[in-house]
């Protein structure tokens, strides 16, 4: 049996290598008798992620425009993100239950916070780091308040900010898992079965995904970097 | 709401908090779990991260050892070292069932911001100073625990309290793979649907966290040699996100 197996001869009577007799960490057959669930875990998990980085980044550029006009906010809101990042995330989600119930909104939300503090203080250092001879010259052109935050502060924090969104983006793909608590976990939905009913090849299929998902949205992130800031290529590497 | 008040039942019978199975029993067990897997990480983790700082050598894997740890899942790492055939679902003494998975788990979450406060904070210590230490006819060994160690040690406690804080927070999802700890009183209520359990426990879960978060800080301003300078949070590599620190940035709580 395990000679024809080996052959590459098909059988019908051959245990799968997902099945419980087997249990094979990776086994191709579970990706093709399993697709549409597996696509539908990793499409679930990609929408939480990209719709809490971007809800986290919404509130993130008012808040920082905000804490840098009243310096006295910026300590506050610094040690408000310090004491939300704080929260293990498997306590953030029950604690927004009782307000979101056992929703998707639950984890965007519990997630969209955590990428929020990130992004607060990797907008407040970018706009930190601009020179202020350049802020100066702008204004010595008449640049208007608006004009010189649209025009010249936020491309030039941008390089700051899209680090920022890189790490918040990367955290938000693996934190993603834990919704699972509230049946909203994207692939962690399939690591949570994975674990309950012992299916190695589930498990290690989604964990396997996570991983390659968070180096995807990574590498898009710096191309779209790349593309945002045409400058900064040449001058920096 | 409702879910508030079974919150409070829940939290005001005291039959819940003592027992084997109670709320102190499991917040010893998670305390115990995260002493130990810190004090693992900091064994394995610090003296080789002082050294390559102090060489200078290893910075692109000092650093981006903390990029490989967000991006790992700890739900998918612990999943897959409990139903691997070791460490397994084992009971370790008074770790509990997957003791030693979760453990394992947690030590391997400590180490990137570890690493990679301790090596940057030995980069960071001026080159001025470096020089005239060695101007001084300093030996090697006594730059580093002279002048490196002393300058960057605000640093090298700011990942450690960053690490404190991120195990506790992983040693809480041990209870995602029916491991130990305080996020049993989490699932266990979610899973039977009762939400004012899982609601006490996420509180009594972030009620230490704030407070092992708060210690820290105090214990970080102890280590500063230099108090008049406040350490602001923007001062931690493993919580900045600047362009020169890229790869050193904040690290997620999971």
């Amino acid at each position: 049996m395990t000679l024809l197996v080996a052959a590459g001869l098909p059988s019908a009577d051959e245990p799968r290598c997902y099945s419980r007799v087997v249990n094979d960490w990776v086994c191709g057959d579970y990706l093709i008798d399993r697709r549409s669930e597996i696509i539908d875990a990793t499409l679930q998990h990609v929408a939480i992620t990209v719709v809490s980085v971007i809800l986290g980044l919404l509130i993130a550029v008012p808040l920082a425009l905000f804490a840098r006009r009243v310096p006295r906010l910026e300590s506050a809101i610094l040690a408000i993100t310090t004491g939300i990042y704080t929260i293990p995330s498997l306590a953030l989600f029950p604690l927004l239950v009782p307000f979101t119930g056992l929703t998707m909104t639950t984890v965007v939300i519990g997630l969209a916070l955590y990428a929020l503090t990130i992004l607060v203080r990797a907008l407040l250092e970018g706009l930190r780091a601009v020179p202020e001879e350049v802020r100066e010259s702008a204004i010595g052109l008449g640049f208007g308040a608006t004009r010189l935050l649209l025009r010249i502060e936020l491309p030039l924090a941008l390089p700051v900010l899209m680090a920022g969104l890189r790490v918040a983006t990367v955290s938000t793909v693996a934190l993603t898992t834990v919704g699972s608590l509230v049946a909203y976990g994207g692939l962690g939905n399939l690591i949570k079965d994975g674990v309950l009913t012992n299916f190695r090849a589930e498990l290690f299929t989604a964990s396997l995904i996570c991983v390659v998902l968070a180096v995807l949205l990574d590498v898009f992130l710096v191309l779209a970097e790349r593309m945002l800031t045409p400058w900064t290529r040449g001058v920096r590497g | 709401m409702n879910v508030f008040g079974d919150m409070w039942t829940y939290l005001s019978d005291g039959t819940n908090w003592s027992g084997e199975a109670g709320i102190w029993a499991l917040m010893f067990q998670q305390f115990l779990l995260t002493v130990t897997s810190l004090a693992l990480a900091t064994v394995i983790g610090l003296p080789i991260a002082l050294w390559l700082g102090h060489l200078g050598k290893g910075g692109f894997l000092a650093i981006n050892i903390s990029n490989v740890g967000r991006a790992v899942p700890t739900f998918a790492l612990l999943a897959l070292f409990v139903v691997a055939p070791w460490p397994g679902t084992a009971t370790l003494g008074p770790y509990g069932r997957a003791g030693l998975a979760t453990l394992l788990a947690l030590t391997l979450f400590a180490l990137p911001p570890i690493i990679t406060n301790s090596y940057v904070a030995m980069r960071e210590v001026p080159g001025e100073v470096r020089e005239a230490a060695r101007g001084m006819g300093m030996t090697g060994p006594q730059q580093f625990f002279r002048i490196e160690l002393p300058l960057g040690l605000p640093l090298v406690v700011s990942g450690l309290r960053l690490a404190l804080v991120q195990v506790w927070a992983t040693a809480t999802i041990a209870a995602m793979v029916a491991g130990p700890g305080l996020g049993n009183i989490i699932t266990d209520g979610f899973y039977r649907s009762n939400y004012g359990k899982g609601l006490a426990g996420a509180l009594v879960v972030t009620v230490v966290a704030l407070l092992l978060e708060l210690l820290a800080a105090g214990a970080q301003r102890l280590a500063d040699p230099t108090p008049e300078e406040v350490a602001s949070p923007d001062r931690d590599p493993a919580m900045s996100v600047g362009v020169a620190t890229v790869g050193q940035s904040a690290d997620a709580v999971d």
